[in-house]
């Protein structure tokens, strides 16, 4: 409560620059297709959101709690919290969507040298590089640990070997971090963290289709990439704790953004609002269907649960309390909730959510199937819901390993 | 609202949390039990009044501490935790709120004072059927010259078999109203009931009970929204308990999978069962965060009380359920054993999940009031 009268000061500065610079068509709902990932190959259709994305890098705002130096904001947790709620009270669209500000940079910021940092942040927060992720390999998801990707010692430079698999937008991407193997004679120690220009030769992607109709991810071979050594994150084998310290980057991003549950499909309407339309309502005014009134009415309290558990975890963090245990669990219960919302409005819908595309269903609805199998990813990215359980189990309950 | 307490606030959870644990162990619901108390603890009720226990949601101006709604949901979670037999939610709770709420200055200077004290136990008188069901009041207030002869019969009235005061909802012009009604009153008739949970509870039935017009609260018919606004309160304050007892059932079961070997493991080394903890883990906390919630909205004046409290109560009756279950469970055969705890806490959860509506009556309400 020290800073209290302060965030009053921060709340007017931000409530009044959003207000000056944030463009109207930047404060109505989006869609998958307006998301702005940046790097080299964006392409703006809305003049507005370019604008938007460059007045929000330019104030560091991108990255609220990155220090000024990197080009990030400088806020204080409490100011971005502010600053959040302020962009939420006009609705505001996120200006980028970025695997560098919610995984890359913040591990960086914690592992990177000097050079690094003041080398890659900047062009995070302007949204001018994009970034994907090297870590899963067709021989290692879960046990992330036994990666194959060999990297090799040239003296001048490093040498890189091998496959990657469901790298995330690989495609379209202008860097890639990566997980790789720098000594075979131990499992988690033999693992370094490097980071190289996806342009570099011997670099190739082939996308892969997802059972939702598009291909957000590749395959991606390596052969014989050379990678300047300045390029290396800490120390050689020493990747696997900024790899793990990534992960929980990773997760909290994911439970924190609800999965996308923006662009869910069927416009903002909540399951309720369309199984009154589709369905009809007794006298009462209740839904027809009681069954699936029941189903709803648990979803959307645990869901409620769900938000007050994040708001708490926030709070908690603000006063200085350890909210390890309570982070622990979002990823988990977000993955399961997001699940139970598309499935829920695809019910809803009935036969108009059974369409897949032309004529005879409305994008909404057509949307709204597809982010029902988009979401069934959500329990295996970013570490699978058991693997989640297996973390809470032994990290916060204290469960021993079997022997 | 705020999940953070105050240092006073903390304080007072601190104590209620050391007080329930050296007082009121489960050891002591086990002793009434056996001796067939009925959960009548009038030992355990001069300590609470001795803590200042009672009047924790009165004004200090009546002789209370007036710590509010969140300070009254630490001392709930607290004795949830022991799943110690108290008159709290009937009397610091509902009792206070009912007067605090409704009650006239006179009112108000008649029996705040005395339930601050302890020296005044109070119990709602409500439900008349086998399920929470406030808009069925078949019980009767019929005008009577200077007051009203009541009568009809209530189900399972939660310390209605020591109460001195009850909280009687009758029918009357149409609506609800509330009716304060000594247990002496002539016509009243108190059966005490030996309940699954120990805790007792009380069978009652009006047999044109003559009570005074000064004994109303409020006005006749109109007292639909102070009775919503106490069964809010009291649903928020039983969640808190509920919230105490998961959590206490949850470590218990946290500790035996970590003492207890098969197979020449510890059982918490089994995935099947560490993964069922995590789940469990889970759900208390997103409990947890829905209580705190609810306690502060009641505070904090907000207009979605309702919604919180149905939130928090159906919640807390999910979590409570699935967790004492596998309280038993994860225990094995001594689970399923007198001797242990596992069956106390189970016996506590079903009535608890019961009382003021279980989570289908609540996710039915919340239904209602998000309009569909
Ligand atoms: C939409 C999407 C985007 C992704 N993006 C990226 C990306 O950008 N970069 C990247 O590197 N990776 C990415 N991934 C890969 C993702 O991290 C892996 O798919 C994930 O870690 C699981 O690995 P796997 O697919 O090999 O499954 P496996 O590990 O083979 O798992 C198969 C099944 O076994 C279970 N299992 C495995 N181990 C255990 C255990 N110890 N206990 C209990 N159950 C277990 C799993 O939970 C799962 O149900 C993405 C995945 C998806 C779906």
């Amino acid at each position: 409560m020290a800073d209290g009268a302060a965030h009053d000061t921060f709340r007017i500065e931000a409530r009044n620059w959003l207000e000056e610079n944030c463009p109207p068509s930047m404060r109505t709902p989006m869609s998958d297709a307006d998301v702005i990932w940046g790097g080299k190959g964006q392409v703006f259709h809305n003049p507005e959101a370019k604008l938007w994305l460059e007045r929000m890098g330019e104030k560091g705002w991108t990255a609220p709690e990155w220090p000024r130096e990197y080009g990030g904001g400088g806020l204080s947790r409490g100011e971005a919290a502010v600053l959040q709620q302020e962009l939420g009270r006009i609705k505001a669209r996120p200006p980028l969507f970025s695997f560098g500000l919610w995984m890359f940079g913040p591990a960086l910021l914690e592992f990177g040298s000097e050079e690094q940092k003041k080398r890659f942040l900047p062009d995070i927060v302007m949204g001018r590089t994009r970034w994907c992720q090297g870590y899963s390999e067709p021989g290692a998801g879960s046990d992330l640990a036994d990666l194959q990707t060999k990297c090799e010692d040239k003296g001048d430079h490093y040498l890189i070997n091998g496959q990657k698999v469901w790298t995330s937008y690989a495609n379209h991407a202008d860097w890639i971090f990566c997980l790789v193997r720098t000594d075979t004679s131990v499992k988690h120690g033999g693992i370094s963290f490097i980071l190289f220009d996806m342009k570099s030769e011997g670099v190739e992607t082939r996308p892969i289709l997802l059972i939702s109709g598009s291909s957000p991810f590749c395959e991606t071979f390596f052969t014989d990439v050379k990678v300047p050594k300045d390029q290396l994150v800490g120390e050689v084998n020493g990747g696997w704790t900024i790899a793990k310290r990534l992960l929980q980057f990773e997760r909290q991003s994911i439970s924190a953004s609800g999965f996308g549950a923006s662009t869910a499909g069927a416009g903002a309407l909540g399951p309720h609002d369309i199984a009154k339309a589709k369905i009809g309502v007794n006298s009462d005014g209740a839904l027809a269907d009681g069954d699936l009134r029941g189903r709803i009415a648990k979803h959307l309290m645990y869901n409620k649960a769900f938000g007050l558990t994040v708001r708490r975890s926030t709070e908690t963090a603000k006063a200085g309390g350890d909210i390890g245990p309570t982070t622990s669990i979002l990823k988990y219960c977000g993955a399961k909730l997001n699940q139970d919302k598309t499935e829920l409005v695809v019910e809803a819908l009935g036969a108009d959510g059974l369409g897949w595309s032309g004529d005879g269903f409305d994008k909404d609805e057509l949307d709204a199937t597809r982010a029902m199998l988009r979401a069934k990813g959500n329990s295996i990215e970013g570490g699978t819901s058991e693997v989640n359980l297996n973390v809470i189990a032994k990290r916060v309950l204290g469960l021993r390993e079997h022997q | 609202m705020t999940f953070i307490l105050t240092e006073d606030q903390q304080l007072l959870r601190d104590t209620a949390i050391a007080f329930a644990r050296d007082e009121l162990p489960i050891s002591r619901l086990r002793d009434l039990r056996d001796q067939a108390a009925n959960g009548v603890d009038a030992e355990a009720r001069a300590k609470l009044a001795e803590l200042g226990f009672f009047g924790v949601m009165i004004p200090e101006a009546h002789g209370g501490s007036d710590f509010g709604m969140v300070g009254m949901g630490q001392i709930m979670e607290a004795q949830g935790r022991t799943l110690a037999a108290t008159p709290l939610l009937q009397t610091a709770l509902i009792g206070a709120s009912v007067l605090g709420l409704g009650g006239s200055d006179a009112q108000k200077d008649a029996w705040l004072g005395k339930i601050a004290s302890g020296e005044t136990a109070t119990a709602l008188a409500l439900d008349e059927g086998a399920h929470h069901n406030p808009d069925a009041i078949a019980t009767t207030a019929t005008e009577d010259g200077e007051g009203y002869l009541l009568s009809g019969a209530k189900r399972f009235v939660p310390n209605g078999q020591f109460a001195d005061l009850f909280l009687v909802v009758a029918r009357a012009n149409d609506g609800l109203s509330l009716f304060l009604m000594p247990k002496d009153a002539s016509g009243l008739s108190v059966q005490s009931l030996n309940t699954l949970d120990a805790h007792g509870a009380a069978d009652l039935t009006l047999d044109n009970v003559r009570i005074d017009a000064s004994a109303m609260i409020g006005q006749a018919g109109e007292a639909s929204t102070l009775i919503d606004a106490v069964l809010d309160r009291a649903r928020i304050g039983l969640a808190a308990e509920m919230l105490g007892s998961a959590s206490m059932a949850f470590e218990m079961t946290l500790d035996y999978l970590q003492t207890r070997k098969q197979f020449g493991q510890l059982i918490g080394s089994f995935q099947g069962l560490q993964h069922r903890a995590a789940i469990m883990f889970t759900e208390l906390e997103l409990l947890r965060s829905s209580v705190g919630a609810a306690l502060s909205a009641v505070d904090t004046g907000r207009n979605d009380v309702a919604e919180l409290a149905s939130l928090a109560k159906a919640r807390a009756a999910d979590t409570l359920h699935l967790i004492s279950n596998e309280c038993v469970q994860m225990h094995g055969g001594i689970g399923m054993t007198d001797a242990h705890e596992a069956g106390f806490v189970l016996k506590r959860a079903r009535v608890a999940e019961a009382l003021y509506g279980g989570a289908g009556f609540h996710r039915d309400r919340y239904a209602r009031l998000n309009g569909f």
